[in-house]
C-alpha cells in the first residue's frame, strides 16, 4: 500500500519533471529555426499596432489567433476577407460601426494609427497557425 | 473558531459576496447585448463588461483563497496570525486596488490581454498586496506548533500563483510570444496551481466534516495534487496548437491534457470516498453538500467538458468559439467558486456562533445556483456547437451565425436568473449569520484534531 512518504514523492518527483520537460519544450518552441511567425518582420508600426490592440481591448470582443471574447469576429485573416479599405474605414468611423445589429466601439483612429493596425493584422496573417487559419477565414479555406 | 484572528477571514469573505455579485451584474450585461438589447454600450461597452466580468472573477476567488487561508492557517499551525493589523492592511488595499481597477476598465485603462486586463501600475501593487498576504501566512505557519501536508499545500499554492503572476507582466513585441507567456499564467493558474489551493482546502474540509484520519486524507491528497501537475504543466500544450508555435505542442499538449481529467476524477472519487469511510456525522450539512459538490461537478466542468475540446483534432474547430465558455463557466463554478462557498458555508457558523445551516435557504441556495449554472452550461454549449457548425463547416458568416444562435442566450438568461437566485440566498444566509464575535471562540466543538 502507498505510503504517504512515497505519495509525497511522487508529486515532487512528478512536478520538477513535467516541469523541467516544460521549460525545454519552451526553449525549443522558440529558437530562431523553429520560428513559424517572421519574428524579423516585426517592424515598429506592427508593434505600435499590437499597443493600439491591447490599449483599447480589442480582445474583449474580437479574437486573435483563436484567443478573445468571442463577440465580434476573428481577426487572424481580416485583410483577406475584408480587405485594407474596409479595415481601416471601422477603425476610423467616427460613429459606432453597427453590422447586423451588433455595435462596435467608434475609435475614431487617426490614419496613421489605422496604418499601424492593418500592418500588425498583416503580420499576424502570415503566421502559420498549424492549420488554424484555413479554418478561420472562409476564403483562406476556398484556396486550399 | 480556535482562534481570536481568524475572524480576519470573515471580512475576506464578506468582500467576496460583494465582487461576486458586480460579476453576475456584469454576466446579464453581457447576456444582454448578445440577444441584442445593447442599451449601456455608451458607457459600458462588451469589451468592458467582459473586462471587469472575468477580473471580479479571478478577484473574488483569490479574495475567498486568502479568505480561506486566515482561517485555515491558524488552525493547522495551531496559533494565531502573527500580525492582524497588517492582514486588515492587506484586505483594504486589496479592494482598494481591485475597486481603482474595475473603474479604470470604463474609461479605457487596461492592458487589453485577456483575463489580465489589469494595468501594468497596478500589476505591482497586486504583488506587494500578494508578498505582504504571504508574509502573513508563511510567518505564522513556520512559527506555528506545527506544519501540516494540507497548510504546505495551501501554502504552496499560495506562494506558487504569485510566483506565476510575474510572466504576465513581460512586454513581448510578438503576439505569439505575448499570448504563450500568457498562458503560463492562466492556464498554470487553473490547471495547476490554483489546484493545490483547492486540494488544500478539500483537505481541511474533509479533515473536519467526516472525521477521517488526517494522515489518510493528506496522503492522497499530495497523489491527487501530483496527479495534477503531472498532467496540467504539459497540458499548458492545448493553448499552443494553434497560435504559432511548433508543431510539438500539439503530440505534447494533446497527450498531456487529455490525462487532465484524471487529477479531477482522482479529487471526485477521494471527496466521495473520504465522505463514505467518514463515521462522524457532521451537522453542518450544507457545508458538506458544498465541499463534495465542489469535487464532482469540477471534474465533470473541468475534467470532462475540457476533455470535450481538448484533443487537437476537436480543437482545430472549437479553438476560438463559445465551445470555450461552456467548459470555463462549468470548471469554474465546480472546481473554484464552489468551494470558496464551501470553506464560507463551514466556517460562518464557527466565526459568528450561531447555526443557520439548519435553515432551508441554505440548502435553496446550493441547489437553485446548481441547476442554474448547468442549464447556463448547457445553453452555451448549444450555441458553441451550433457555432462550430454553422461558422467553421458551412463557411456562414459571423454575424449571420451570431444571430442564428441568440436565442441560446435568451435561454442562458433564464437559467443565469435561476443562478442568481440561488446565489442571492447564499448572500441572504450569509448577512443573517450576522458578524463575527469572541463568543465563538467558546461555542467550537467541532475539532477532529
Amino acid at each position: 500500500m502507498l505510503s504517504k512518504s512515497q505519495a509525497r514523492a511522487f508529486f515532487l518527483g512528478g512536478t520538477l519533471v513535467t516541469f523541467l520537460i516544460f521549460i525545454g519544450l519552451t526553449i525549443y518552441s522558440f529558437m530562431p529555426r523553429n520560428d513559424q511567425t517572421n519574428y524579423g518582420k516585426i517592424t515598429k508600426e506592427v508593434v505600435r499596432g499590437k499597443e493600439i490592440w491591447e490599449q483599447n481591448n480589442c480582445m474583449g470582443c474580437h479574437s486573435i489567433m483563436g484567443e478573445g471574447g468571442y463577440y465580434a469576429p476573428e481577426l487572424t485573416k481580416v485583410l483577406e476577407r475584408r480587405g485594407e479599405g474596409y479595415v481601416k474605414a471601422v477603425l476610423m468611423s467616427p460613429v459606432p460601426w453597427n453590422p447586423k445589429g451588433r455595435k462596435m466601439v467608434a475609435y475614431k483612429m487617426s490614419e496613421a494609427d489605422a496604418n499601424a493596425m492593418v500592418a500588425y493584422f498583416e503580420w499576424i496573417g502570415k503566421i502559420d497557425l498549424n492549420g488554424f487559419d484555413r479554418i478561420v477565414s472562409p476564403l483562406a479555406k476556398d484556396e486550399e | 473558531m480556535k482562534f481570536k484572528s481568524q475572524k480576519v477571514a470573515y471580512w475576506f469573505f464578506a468582500l467576496c459576496m460583494l465582487l461576486f455579485s458586480l460579476q453576475i451584474i456584469y454576466g446579464f450585461i453581457m447576456g444582454f447585448d448578445r440577444i441584442g438589447l445593447q442599451g449601456l454600450h455608451e458607457i459600458i461597452p462588451f469589451n468592458t463588461a467582459r473586462a471587469v466580468h472575468t477580473n471580479l472573477l479571478v478577484v473574488w476567488l483569490l479574495t475567498g483563497f486568502m479568505g480561506a487561508a486566515y482561517y485555515i492557517i491558524p488552525e493547522e499551525a495551531q496559533r494565531e496570525l502573527i500580525s492582524v493589523k497588517w492582514a486588515y492592511v492587506q484586505l483594504i488595499s486589496l479592494a482598494v486596488v481591485g475597486v481603482v481597477a474595475i473603474v479604470g476598465f470604463h474609461f479605457n485603462h487596461w492592458e487589453g490581454r485577456k483575463f489580465l486586463e489589469i494595468p501594468r501600475e497596478l500589476d505591482y501593487l497586486v504583488v506587494i498586496n500578494v508578498l505582504l498576504f504571504l508574509g502573513i501566512i508563511l510567518g505564522t505557519l513556520f512559527k506555528g506548533k506545527r506544519q501540516t501536508t494540507t497548510a504546505l499545500i495551501l501554502t504552496m499554492g499560495l506562494l506558487f500563483a504569485a510566483l506565476l503572476y510575474i510572466p504576465g507582466m513581460i512586454w513581448f513585441d510578438s503576439q505569439v510570444m505575448d499570448s504563450f507567456f500568457r498562458w503560463w499564467v492562466v492556464h498554470l493558474w487553473v490547471e495547476g496551481v490554483w489546484e493545490l489551493i483547492m486540494g488544500g482546502i478539500l483537505s481541511f474540509l474533509l479533515i473536519k466534516l467526516t472525521g477521517v484520519d488526517r494522515e489518510v486524507i493528506e496522503k492522497w491528497l499530495y497523489v491527487i495534487v501530483g496527479l495534477t501537475f503531472l498532467s496540467g504543466v504539459l497540458g499548458t500544450g492545448h493553448h499552443y496548437y494553434y497560435i504559432g508555435v511548433n508543431k510539438i505542442w500539439l503530440v505534447v499538449g494533446g497527450i498531456f491534457s487529455a490525462l487532465e481529467p484524471l487529477a479531477f476524477l482522482a479529487m471526485a472519487l477521494f471527496a466521495v470516498n473520504m465522505y463514505r469511510k467518514g463515521e462522524k456525522s457532521h451537522p453542518n450539512k450544507i457545508a458538506l453538500f458544498w465541499t463534495i459538490g465542489s469535487a464532482i461537478v469540477s471534474f465533470v466542468g473541468a475534467g470532462l467538458l475540457g476533455f470535450a475540446h481538448t484533443l487537437p483534432q476537436t480543437n482545430l474547430y472549437t479553438h476560438g468559439t463559445l465551445v470555450t465558455a461552456m467548459h470555463a463557466h462549468y470548471a469554474f463554478w465546480g472546481a473554484y467558486a464552489m468551494i470558496v462557498l464551501a470553506i464560507i458555508s463551514y466556517a460562518l457558523p464557527n466565526l459568528t456562533g450561531r447555526k443557520r445551516y439548519e435553515s432551508s435557504q441554505g440548502m435553496a441556495a446550493f441547489w437553485l445556483s446548481n441547476i442554474g449554472i448547468l442549464g447556463m452550461t448547457v445553453a452555451f454549449g448549444v450555441a458553441g456547437v451550433a457555432q462550430v457548425y454553422m461558422e467553421r463547416k458551412m463557411k456562414m458568416d459571423f454575424m449571420d451565425v451570431q444571430n442564428e444562435i441568440s436565442i441560446h442566450f435568451v435561454v442562458l438568461l433564464i437559467c443565469a436568473t435561476m443562478f442568481t437566485i440561488g446565489i442571492g440566498l447564499f448572500i441572504y444566509d450569509f448577512v443573517k449569520y450576522g458578524l463575527p464575535t469572541d463568543e465563538a471562540l467558546l461555542a467550537e466543538n467541532d475539532s477532529n484534531d
